[in-house]
């Protein structure tokens, strides 16, 4: 077994997911550049991949989410960008994890009518209660008239 | 600011809701980190080493398959260190082999036996649902002991 020599010790990585009507990962890179004071972006299909120091990412992390807050998500990554353990242009097909960010990526639309919902509601909002479940089908006593109907 | 465990461990929304609303989650990616930044012997793909099975001991008995016990190495000192936990309990794309599965069903006992205060949902599938997710997600973090600055 070789000696594991570790890239970017003391860094930190974080995933940032655009889903946007109104911005595209292009464009959420490009004004993410204007403020990254040094940390290392990689702009993905998704969004972007930050690098950095723990500060550092989190001052950016901060000033991104401004850019579009409804719409912009974020989350932490173990692995540096372009690890040859994970990336795919090692690897070949979807990099692993990648699936799981995609089944997410369909609901969160119904997460950011939530959260606009819950800030337009303000702090004193109460969980709302669940919608009376409509009921499918007919019923019983329908059927059999149906039933009646037909014989 | 509380530590709050987030089930599935790899999950986007859960991960962004409780940093957005004040507090930091616990998830699979910071155990991770933690092994790919320490140096050791090479032991692909993850840096887990032989010891991981045995620091897994402490949470799965000795005829657990190793996988589970190794998976736990890395789950087990976060759900230690979580003050609560948000828990999805139809998420249909944590599955995998049988020692995802297990190990699955292993850190949902381990968080329901912890005593942790836990909130369980199922993922939105409509606007209505989405509103009562987030608001459920809001509320149950902002009523932490370590509060909330949602």
């Amino acid at each position: 077994m070789a000696e594991y020599i570790p890239g970017y010790v003391g860094t930190v990585t974080k995933y940032v997911f655009v889903e946007s009507p109104v911005m595209t990962p292009g464009e959420l890179a490009l004004r993410a550049y204007e403020a990254s004071e040094g940390v290392l972006i990689k702009e993905t299909c998704f969004g972007l991949q930050v690098t950095g120091e723990p500060e550092a990412v989190d001052r950016l992390i901060a000033r991104i989410r401004t850019f579009d807050p409804m719409h912009i998500f974020v989350k932490d990554r173990g692995f540096p960008p372009g690890d040859p353990r994970r990336c795919r242009a090692n690897l070949g097909g979807a990099r692993p994890g990648y699936l799981g960010h995609e089944r997410e990526f369909r609901i969160l639309r119904y997460i950011t009518r939530g959260l606009e919902e819950v800030e337009r509601r303000g702090e004193e909002a109460e969980t709302p209660e669940p919608a009376p479940e409509k009921r499918s089908g007919i019923t019983i006593r329908r059927l059999q008239e149906l039933i009646d109907e037909e014989s | 600011m509380a530590k709050v465990f987030i089930y599935p461990a790899t999950s986007l929304i859960l991960s962004d809701l409780v940093a957005r609303f004040g507090h930091k989650p616990l998830g699979a990616a910071l155990g991770i980190r933690e092994r790919i930044q320490t140096a050791g012997v090479d032991s692909p793909p993850l840096q887990i080493t032989p010891e991981e099975p045995k620091r897994g001991l402490k949470y799965a008995a000795v005829e657990v398959p190793s996988g589970v016990r190794g998976r736990m190495a890395i789950y087990g000192p976060l759900i230690e260190e979580a003050e609560a936990a948000v828990i999805v309990t139809d998420a249909d794309f944590a599955f995998g082999c049988m020692g995802c599965a297990r190990t699955d069903e292993l850190i949902l006992f381990s968080l329901r036996q912890s005593g942790i205060p836990i909130l369980e949902l199922k993922y939105p599938t409509t606007d209505d649902e989405g509103v009562r997710f987030v608001a459920a997600i809001k509320k149950f973090l902002a009523g932490l002991p370590n509060g909330g600055a949602a």
